[in-house]
């Protein structure tokens, strides 16, 4: 009988699937795992790979304690195979098939599309470990190091948990999609990732948590989606995924947070009222609160970006055949069908922006973005929370939808952070004003000096208010292999 | 579709694609305008397109052949970031009438043969580097290509997804060529067009689909390499200077007649004929090749040509109710084959080649428009040569027999030329008097003896080379019970009637395009598992998958 709540480790791949009795598959995974090791080792610099780290692993897929924590080696962790426990009775939750018994294999008609969707889940989450990898040299503390590993061996994990579904399920073309996901590598000029914002680099520590709370929110709301697919394996897979990818988030909120924080103490402290005295703030070697709108602004539209077209063809496919759901598809109270139903959609006519009803199953992307910009706005309203307890008069604010997008209605179209359709010549005057430039970039840059030592915090961001498992701050969270 | 859709375009009127000019070699960028879709209703996304795009492409293609001499290679590619060509647009198709989707498939087919062949015929030679997705009448561009090379990125593939995507086959010579042209395997074909997502990498070198794969890094410079060494094939001189193409004078009529400078289309609406009269050179042939150049598109062959092109694509666009195309031509014959004459003697000068390579592209466009073409051999006509094939083919043809009452000018005669007997072959690559005397090719040895001889009547019909030969006192009276009788009959099965006898003989690639791929794509195009109200093309892009009747046909 297998244990379904507990992860078997009589192989060398942790999981609770039953990889053991399932030969064919554990012989590809077995087979692909030297590639991605190999992949990891040429990916983290050296002396981080050797250190100690203090990193969770899923040891259980049961919500009440499914981790635990300890001092690993990064090569050493235990990339396993988890899925959430299996809804009895599971039905497909939306499109034609809806209410018919969800799919256990997978079904022949909508082989390409499932891989498909998979195979662009699964060339995210190499990717962002290989847009992060220079980030330990300048980690502004331990505690932030080991947050970055955490998200990085965890990006590695849920990897593993997309090339299983690829191995398990989809056959031959499944294992040749698996080895390109280690092929294919961000930035590469030979092999580049599939999405384009997973292709820049993060240069920084602010552009880290920008990019957690905003793209890897982006990652959550597509694994929210997938979540709802009627095809079972795939839904649990990603059921899965979002406990981990909680943190990721946490990740990014807590450290926009500590650095908005920090900037307003030392803001307090040397007595500067007017966040937009940028030079005298800069000067306290904390990032001005102007800066961390413009790269705010920044990563939030390169997200946006990252739904797709307003209206796709795609994502109503996907709705439709029941391997994609919307956010929340169960709680949703509606046919799940949508064949007759409309969904406002903003288009651009000249200078005016207006909304026009359109067949809401084409507006499948539409709608998964807006309830990311609901669910993206709980956390600028926290870090306002911060700038007003600090006495200081700024508001961070998402920008309009409209603003700085390369995809979809809006692409091109020079449109301000309040949403009001302006001259190109004049959109390009004041991008200075709205997207980090090269020089805050340098200046940002000036600030990643690492801090290695136990307990301490570099001087452009405030310490957390609690630690990791109820560890303090001042916890060793890397034990720092410095050969 | 009122609209009236124009075949003329020049470069400072694109909007989908450029050119760049290097030399020997020509980059050609498709850049699709996702705004500059020839009709409202949709945007051409994803570098997709329709009529408009490949009437600046075949436009393209024209100038290159006439006004670039000096190009060897022409390098096709995406000007955009992450796609080659998503193929025709589906909503376009979506929303257009049958006939349109036909012209429209039709003229693509064309214009694809016309690049195909520009490699063999004038050492201009087409490659296409595939960066991004190339899918459907993407990778049609690319099959009609001499060379296909794709990067190995990872994410860029070929594809052929009409069946299991649109429910209908890609229509522009996807399915024969991947098998006629590139050899695939019929099973491997099989398996390639029922995928949605194509082959990438090596796969795609192994299974034939292109020619070569490689690194994304070495894409640039590999290219490079291959545009040299295709250019140093071409066999037109490298200081070969071009001629221009401007723009055709001519006029339209609110009667839907059209005037050109040596082509006038008459138009009776109401008898849903539409007459086309060619005029003879009223000047003897240039006396030496620099003099065909200093003409340049003003020279008699040329601009007759251009000028029928044009005249043939109107009709068959905008007067899809003409059902009847009668053929005539009016001038000296002798002058029309001198013309031609000095054509052949001068082969070997690029210009005098092309043109003649552009009036056998010509009569192949007549050979697949899909009206009854008549040829009328009136007297005072000059049907010689060249415009003695309009003769052959026409799908029946009518000759004046002696002298008619109170019309003076010369009698009607047919005159043969070498021009007749191999520089403008059907696309089956027999003549149109071999395949006309399929069966008796004695037939043709006999009138090859009377090349030169302006053949009356009695002659033209005893040789086999006109269908009816009437005198003055039947000639009205029989032209008019035929025209009348043909306007009775089921539009769709004169169609099919006459495209069946129209290509006896050997079948090519070419024919097999033209007669079996398209034949079966517009039964597809008609059926309500593709454009039913529930049919996958109608539903593309909805979400919802076509409903189909599963019963075979």
């Amino acid at each position: 009988m297998l244990d379904l709540n507990n992860v078997s480790y009589d192989t060398m791949i942790p999981n609770n699937v039953g990889l053991s009795q399932d030969r064919r598959v554990l012989k590809a995974l077995e087979k692909w795992h030297p590639g991605y090791i190999n992949w990891w080792n040429d990916l983290i610099p050296q002396n981080f790979q050797e250190s100690l780290v203090y990193l969770r692993t899923a040891v259980s897929v049961d919500p009440k304690g499914w981790a635990k924590f300890d001092y690993v080696k990064m090569p050493e962790y235990r990339w396993g195979i988890l899925l959430a426990p299996a809804v009895e009775d599971r039905r497909i939750p939306c499109g034609e098939h809806a209410g018919q018994p969800a799919w256990q294999e997978v079904p022949g008609e909508y082989r390409a599309m499932l891989r498909r969707l998979i195979v662009i889940q699964g060339d995210t989450e190499p990717a962002s470990v290989e847009q992060q990898r220079f980030l330990g040299k300048t980690a502004p503390s331990l505690y932030d190091m080991r947050n970055l590993f955490q998200v990085n061996v965890e990006e590695g994990r849920h990897l593993w948990a997309m090339v299983y579904l690829l191995q398990k399920y989809f056959g031959r073309d499944g294992r040749e999609e698996a080895d390109g996901l280690l092929q294919r590598s961000s930035g590469s000029e030979e092999a580049p990732r599939m999405l384009g914002a997973f292709n820049e680099e993060t240069p920084d520590w602010l552009s880290f948590f920008m990019f957690t709370y905003f793209t890897d929110r982006d990652g959550k709301m597509q694994l929210e989606s997938l979540a709802q697919s009627g095809f079972d394996p795939l839904s649990r897979t990603c059921r899965f995924m979002l406990t981990e990818e909680a943190h990721h988030m946490f990740v990014g909120e807590t450290g926009v947070g500590r650095t908005i924080q920090r900037t307003c103490e030392a803001m307090n402290e040397a007595g500067i009222t007017d966040p937009y005295e940028i030079d005298k703030v800069r000067a306290l070697g904390v990032i001005d609160l102007p800066t961390i709108q413009k790269k705010l602004n920044l990563h939030y539209t390169l997200s946006l970006d990252l739904f797709g077209g307003e209206v796709s063809t795609n994502a109503a496919n996907a709705f439709n055949a029941g391997i994609k759901g919307r956010y929340m598809e169960n709680r949703i109270e509606d046919d799940h069908k949508l064949t007759g139903a409309t969904y406002p959609v903003s288009e651009v006519a000249g200078d005016v922006i207006r909304v026009a009803d359109a067949p809401a199953l084409t507006a499948i992307n539409m709608r998964l973005r807006d309830d990311y910009t609901r669910d993206a706005a709980g956390g600028v309203g926290r870090w306002n929370k911060i700038i007003s307890k600090a006495g200081i008069d700024f508001e961070l604010k998402l920008p309009h939808e409209g603003f700085h997008r390369q995809i979809g209605v809006f692409a091109g179209v020079p449109v301000t952070p309040e949403g009001r359709v302006i001259s190109a010549e004049e959109w390009e005057a004041k991008r200075a004003e709205w997207l980090p430039t090269r020089a805050d970039g340098d200046f940002i840059q000036s600030l990643m000096v690492p801090t290695f030592e136990t307990g301490k915090y570099a001087g452009w961001i405030a310490p957390p208010k609690v630690g990791i498992d109820n560890k303090p701050g001042d916890f060793e969270y890397v034990k720092l292999h410095m050969a | 579709m009122t609209k009236r859709i124009d075949f003329q375009t020049d470069p400072s009127k694109y909007r989908h694609w450029r050119v760049e000019y290097d030399g020997p070699v020509a980059h050609l960028y498709m850049d699709v305008d996702e705004k500059g879709g020839l009709f409202d209703g949709y945007e051409l996304k994803l570098n997709s397109y329709d009529l408009g795009v490949d009437i600046e492409l075949s436009d393209v293609v024209q100038r290159m052949r006439f006004e670039h001499p000096e190009v060897g290679a022409v390098v096709m590619r995406s000007g955009k970031d992450k796609v080659f060509c998503a193929g025709a647009n589906i909503r376009m198709l979506g929303g257009a009438a049958h006939a349109h989707k036909v012209n429209f498939c039709k003229f693509t087919n064309e214009t694809r043969n016309t690049y195909e062949a520009a490699g063999a015929e004038s050492g201009q030679s087409y490659i296409c580097a595939v960066r991004g997705a190339c899918a459907g009448g993407g990778y049609e561009l690319a099959l009609a290509c001499d060379h296909i090379i794709l990067t190995d990125d990872g994410s860029s593939s070929v594809a052929l997804p009409e069946v299991p995507l649109l429910a209908v086959l890609p229509g522009t010579g996807g399915l024969t060529r991947v098998t006629d042209k590139r050899k695939m395997r019929r099973d491997l074909a099989d398996v390639f067009c029922a995928m949605e997502e194509g082959v990438r990498g090596q796969r795609a070198k192994e299974w034939r689909l292109v020619d070569e794969v490689v690194k994304n890094s070495q894409f640039d410079q590999t290219v490079a390499e291959r545009a040299a060494e295709f250019a140093a094939r071409n066999n037109r001189p490298a200081n070969a200077e071009g001629i221009a193409l401007p723009p055709l004078e001519r006029s339209f009529a609110e009667d839907g007649s059209v005037s050109y400078s040596l082509v006038e289309v008459s138009m009776d609406r109401d008898a849903g004929v539409a007459t086309v009269t060619i005029k003879g050179p009223d000047t003897p042939p240039p006396a030496n090749t620099g003099e065909l150049h200093a003409q340049g598109a003003q020279g008699w062959a040329l601009r007759a040509a251009r000028e029928l092109d044009d005249a043939i694509l109107h009709l068959r666009l905008n007067e899809t109710e003409a059902g009847v195309i009668v053929l005539r031509t009016q001038g000296d014959p002798a002058a029309v084959a001198a013309h031609e004459a000095f054509l052949l003697a001068h082969r070997d000068f690029w210009l005098a080649n092309e043109i003649l390579l552009y009036w056998k592209r010509l009569l192949k466009r007549i050979d697949v428009t899909s009206r009854t073409l008549t040829a009328m051999v009136e007297h005072g006509s000059c049907f010689a040569g060249m415009l003695a094939e309009l003769i052959f083919a026409a799908d029946r043809s009518y000759m004046m027999e002696d002298e008619f009452e109170g019309d003076n000018r010369p009698t009607a005669t047919v005159t043969l030329t070498e021009g007749n007997f191999g520089p403008y072959p059907m696309g089956n690559e027999l003549t149109r008097l071999q395949t006309r005397f399929l069966g008796t090719p004695e037939a043709v040895e006999a009138a090859r003896e009377r090349i030169g001889e302006p053949l009356e009547a009695s002659d033209a019909s005893d040789l086999g080379l006109v269908t009816f030969a009437f005198d003055d006192i039947d000639w009205e009276d029989e032209i008019r019970i035929f025209l009348e009788e043909r306007a009775s009959f089921s539009p769709d099965a004169l169609t099919g009637m006459e495209a069946n006898l129209r290509f006896a003989g050997p079948e090519t690639m070419e024919t097999r395009i033209f007669g079996r791929l398209t034949a079966w794509q517009n039964w597809i195009f008609q059926r309500p598992n593709a454009v039913g109200e529930d049919g996958a093309l109608q539903r593309y892009g909805t979400g919802q998958r076509g409903a189909f009747d599963m019963r075979r046909v």
